[in-house]
């Protein structure tokens, strides 16, 4: 056995799906299209939620659909029977989506034709936090019947969201579930959050989020300064 | 769950650096990982063991470094520890802003190795 010898590494674990993910989100930029993370656990409402937005989108926008799932295409074809263009991912067993996988779920995507690209992630409240895929927002759902404790529990997928969709309201006088504490708790994690309670199944609600996406696609259109990113 | 991938990342840097400086064997591998991160030191070194059969970072120890989530106000200019005690906090202890901004608990960096 030799001399043990000291290397100096400092290397970025991920570095590599961060430069894919910073890659994306610029070749998305010059075409303009904006594209937009979809995450929470599974059953809280992500494929819905895409539903919603395309239907109240889609006479003005053209919306484009990736859906990331470990199997199966179930969601995809809900989403291909409303006529929206949607590519499926299968993430093979893991259990978030990698900048390089949204880069081949693009790849098969007639990108330029689209306005908005709305990725389901991976129904998961831990992984799809660490994982930059390359889009320009994240946007995480919280649904009723899954507890108003959520917060505590996974922090860093509140602190790193910029909307938070409270879906499933509908269901409040069922549950014991409180909207404010949950908007407290979430503001503490991240001043910056937009909260928005809906029920994609009634469509209560539905309008304040859409109102915002499309707020923040004319911001990103046409960016200050500061909103660039 | 994500630890897979990430320790996939960590070995691929590990023998690349291994590669460099014509290293016979890894002995340990030195993270700095961010308060911020969600990551399972146990995890880690399980895969990184799995992951490493066969090559020259086999049986090398992970030392996990922890870097502190520190936060400095952007109003009041305090900058403050955020401890893990139940909910970690981004209003400044001070003066109650909510305009603060991470300086450090996010990183992700092999920062050093022991190899012979």
């Amino acid at each position: 056995m030799g001399e043990v010898k000291l290397v100096e590494v400092r290397e970025k674990i991920l570095a590599d799906n961060d430069e894919i993910a910073s890659m994306l989100r610029l070749q998305l930029r010059e075409k303009g299209t904006l594209m937009v993370n979809i995450m929470s656990s599974p059953g809280a409402g992500k494929t819905s939620l895409i539903l919603r937005t395309a239907s109240a989108l889609g006479d003005e926008l053209k919306i484009g659909v990736l859906e990331a799932d470990i199997e199966s295409t179930v969601d995809s074809e809900k989403i291909a029977a409303q006529g929206i263009p949607v590519v499926q991912i299968r993430t093979g067993g893991s259990c978030h989506l990698e900048a390089s996988m949204v880069k081949c779920g693009l790849d098969a995507m007639h990108v330029s034709d689209l306005d908005v690209i709305l990725v389901e992630n991976v129904g998961n409240l831990v992984c799809p936090a660490e994982f930059d895929t390359g889009a320009h927002l994240k946007v995480m759902i919280l649904s009723v019947p899954e507890g108003d404790d959520k917060p505590l529990k996974y922090p860093l997928m509140f602190s790193i969201s910029d909307a938070l969709v409270i879906n499933k309201i509908d269901y409040l006088p069922m549950t014991d579930f409180d909207v404010e504490s949950v908007k407290k708790r979430a503001q503490v994690l991240n001043p910056k959050i937009n909260i928005f309670p809906v029920s994609c199944r009634t469509g209560e609600g539905i309008e304040d989020w859409i109102g915002w996406l499309m707020d923040k696609r004319r911001k990103f259109l046409a960016p200050s300064r500061e909103e660039r990113r | 769950m994500h630890e897979l991938p990430i320790t996939e990342g960590i070995l691929k840097i590990v023998l690349k650096h291994a590669a460099r400086n014509k290293a016979n064997k890894v002995v340990l591998v030195r993270l700095r990982i961010g308060r911020l991160c969600d990551l399972e030191a146990e995890w880690i070194q399980n895969y990184f063991s799995y992951l490493s059969k066969g090559t020259v970072a086999e049986g090398a120890k992970i030392e996990i470094e922890r870097v502190p989530a520190v936060v400095i106000c952007r109003s009041c200019g305090q900058e403050y520890e955020m401890k893990n005690d139940g909910l970690i906090s981004f209003l400044c202890p001070n003066c109650g802003s909510q305009e603060v901004e991470i300086v450090s608990g996010r990183e992700y960096f092999v920062s050093e190795m022991e190899v012979y």
